[in-house]
């Protein structure tokens, strides 16, 4: 096994889906010869040549309508959309077109089309790079929502993703592309989408949350820990749809739970589990569901970032006044 | 303060007009019918000839029986087609069968003439999902109702044809509104950027529901805006069915030659409204000029020139007519026939696989659906 960066995974998941499928197509804004600003697509146009790899003219709404043409053409596409904060150029292709596709040609056309895109906050971009817009794919039906925290993580919801018959957004959050190392197969391997993974167990507190904040989360659940608190960490790696069975399950055992995001609290996906859990668990609730996210303004400017973003403090005093409820 | 005038490096006024003075309008037959371009004329045979005559024919009875079958609440959205059947049916008689056409809402005729069952195209208009089940072998897609949408994924098509090594195009419309959308001008570039082959069709009728064509561009021709772009555009009179004819047939040509996309600007004029949903077009049209373009009637003028090479007549006239009667009665009882769509079809086909979510709201509506 090797040692992969998040990034490193994301090009192997690509690097093996383009082997074992003629039909995957990898395309975007700068993908080719410069191999991705974040370098995920690095050395496959060398490897699979201009006609499996290739750069786009600059505009996202012209390669969404790319994805849609070339799956109609039997393809398997995997468009970049450049930085997630671009996704409102290409708005109708993925929830107008894409996620519509199977149900308005009455199963007759469907969309086999994975959106990859960087997003996600602590590393100082320029406005509209790192907003988290994971509530607004969410709420397209037709769609599912990857968001992966780890590079093994990353590797095997990308192969998933990429196999996948319908149209999956897949999130990638750039402070975790190398921040650390893991061991990840160099062989293929699948994680099934729509499957949570709980990354720490624990008793008292179930902690429900995906992408960067799963590490913030399980250096909280740390810091619980040496209190006396057991906090269960649960990844959701799929956000849409959720792994109702793992959060139920780890809610009925805890009595106590708390979701944590990056993205603003208005709507979204922890609004959204706080709902399910309501729905279906609440007799077994010792305190009420808690949210840790950020203010519900647009994504701040650097200066500001660091005090923007939900950390793990933020988490153990939510953690705390659940658990002493 | 700048200087004058005096030492300007470029001729704007004279660009503009170097641009423009390249897009003459393409006419084969006028008005009356007589070919007045004779070296550009197609070679359909006399067969060819009257099969375009009787399908301009067919879809013109197709359209007022639309319209009556709107009104009486027996069909739902519905967009009239008078006016632009030559735009319509020539082009898409121009193609063949493993051509691939992106429809506007309004090109439901070329979907038919395409090989799509007319009781779909009822379905369709009646908001069923088996409208845009598209039997297998016909090469369409469901109208789009997002303008320029159909732009950038015929791109998308017509890249994945040429991947392929087909000998086959994409094809597309939109109207004279539709190239005012940032999806029309991705759509031309990508084409031209990746030398695909597509065709794209702008069919000017004049109004975009209500906003005239001189408010949506300063441009005087909208093929002129394949300049850009770096490929070919032409302006062709939209109401000769033989001048659209010929310009899709080579722009065919030139595309699974590996030459690339071409842009074609077809001139033409729908008699109805926008659509049977409350448009009212004498807000924003006059008298005058409904009656200066029903002089240039594509049917009348081909009628013309065929009844002249002895190859139309009252009798075969009305022969198509009673068999588009026939035709549409038929299909009305098959889409009649379908059974109503439900909810659990919606839930049940929005996935290839049904989320939990939507398993639980299947059973939800299974059950208020068998009450």
């Amino acid at each position: 096994m090797a040692q992969m960066t998040m990034i490193q995974a994301i090009t192997d998941a690509l690097r093996t889906e383009l082997r074992n499928d003629p039909n995957v197509l990898v395309f975007g804004e700068d993908v080719g010869v410069n191999g991705g600003v974040f370098r995920a697509t690095e050395g496959l146009q060398n490897e699979f040549g201009e006609e499996r790899v290739f750069d786009t003219p600059l505009a996202e709404s012209g390669i969404g309508g790319l994805a849609v043409g070339l799956g109609l053409q039997g393809y398997r596409p995997v468009p970049e959309i450049q930085f997630f904060g671009f996704v409102y150029e290409v708005m109708d292709s993925i929830s107008g077109q894409l996620a519509r596709m199977r149900y308005r040609s009455g199963g007759r056309y469907h969309s086999p089309v994975t959106i990859r895109s960087p997003f996600g906050g602590g590393v100082h971009t320029p406005e509209m790079h790192a907003d988290s817009l994971e509530g607004l794919m969410a709420q397209q039906p037709g769609l599912k929502v990857v968001i992966p925290s780890t590079p093994y993580d990353a590797k095997g919801l990308l192969i998933s993703a990429i196999r996948d018959n319908d149209p999956v957004i897949y999130l990638e959050h750039m402070k975790l592309y190398r921040s650390f190392r893991q061991e990840v197969p160099e062989e293929e391997y699948t994680i099934p989408l729509g499957k949570a993974d709980i990354k720490r167990e624990g008793k008292d507190l179930s902690i429900i949350t995906y992408g960067a904040m799963v590490h913030e989360s399980l250096k909280a659940a740390e810091e619980l820990e040496k209190e006396g608190f057991s906090a269960e960490v649960i990844d959701l790696r799929t956000v849409s749809p959720i792994d109702i069975e793992t959060i139920i399950a780890s809610v009925e055992k805890t009595g106590r739970a708390i979701v944590v995001q990056e993205a603003q609290k208005q709507a979204g996906i922890a609004a959204n589990v706080v709902a399910e859990i309501n729905d279906r668990a609440i007799l077994s609730l010792e305190a009420p569901v808690l949210r840790v996210a950020a203010p519900d303004t647009v994504f701040a400017f650097p200066q500001a970032e660091t005090v923007w973003l939900p950390n793990y403090k933020d988490i153990i005093e939510t953690g705390k006044k659940v658990l002493n409820f | 303060m700048a200087s004058k005038t005096k030492n300007l490096q470029f001729d704007a006024k004279k660009q503009l007009e170097k641009v423009e003075e390249q897009f003459q309008t393409l006419q084969i037959l006028n008005e009356e019918g007589k070919v007045v371009n004779e070296s550009a004329m197609p070679e359909l045979n006399d067969e060819q000839l009257q099969e375009l005559m009787r399908r301009m024919v067919y879809t013109r009875i197709l359209d007022q029986r639309s319209i009556s079958l709107n009104r009486q609440g027996r069909l739902g959205f519905y967009a009239p087609t008078a006016g632009q059947e030559a735009s319509q049916l020539a082009s898409q008689f121009a193609l063949e069968k493993e051509d691939f056409i992106l429809p506007g809402y309004r090109d439901v005729p070329q979907m038919i003439w395409h090989g799509l069952p007319l009781s779909q195209a009822f379905l369709w208009s009646r908001g069923h999902f088996q409208g845009g089940n598209i039997p297998e072998g016909v090469n369409v897609i469901a109208p789009q109702i997002i303008i320029g949408a159909q732009y950038i994924q015929t791109a998308g098509v017509a890249l994945g044809m040429k991947k392929r090594g087909k000998q086959s195009v994409a094809v597309t419309y939109t109207g004279d509104g539709g190239t005012s959308q940032g999806d029309f001008y991705e759509g031309i570039n990508f084409a031209g950027a990746f030398s695909a082959p597509a065709i794209f069709i702008v069919q000017n009728n004049r109004f975009a529901i209500s906003t005239p064509v001189s408010k949506q561009s300063a441009a005087k021709t909208l093929a002129q805006k394949a300049v850009a772009a770096g490929i070919p555009g032409i302006q062709v009179d939209g109401m000769d069915p033989l001048a659209v004819y010929v310009a899709v047939r080579e722009a065919r040509e030139r595309a699974v030659n590996g030459e690339g996309p071409t842009l074609i600007e077809t001139l033409t004029y729908r008699y109805g409204p926008h659509t049977m949903a409350g448009d009212d077009p004498t807000r924003y049209r006059t008298t005058d000029l409904d009656n200066e373009w029903e002089k240039k009637d594509p049917l009348v003028r081909f009628r013309k020139f065929l009844e002249g090479k002895g190859l139309w007549n009252e009798e075969k006239e009305n022969e198509v007519i009673e068999k588009a009667k026939e035709d549409i009665k038929v299909a009305i009882k098959q889409a009649d026939d379908t059974p109503k769509q439900k909810v659990t079809d919606l839930i049940s086909i929005m996935h290839e696989e049904m989320p939990y979510n939507l398993k639980e709201q299947y059973e939800i509506y299974k059950a208020k659906e068998s009450k």
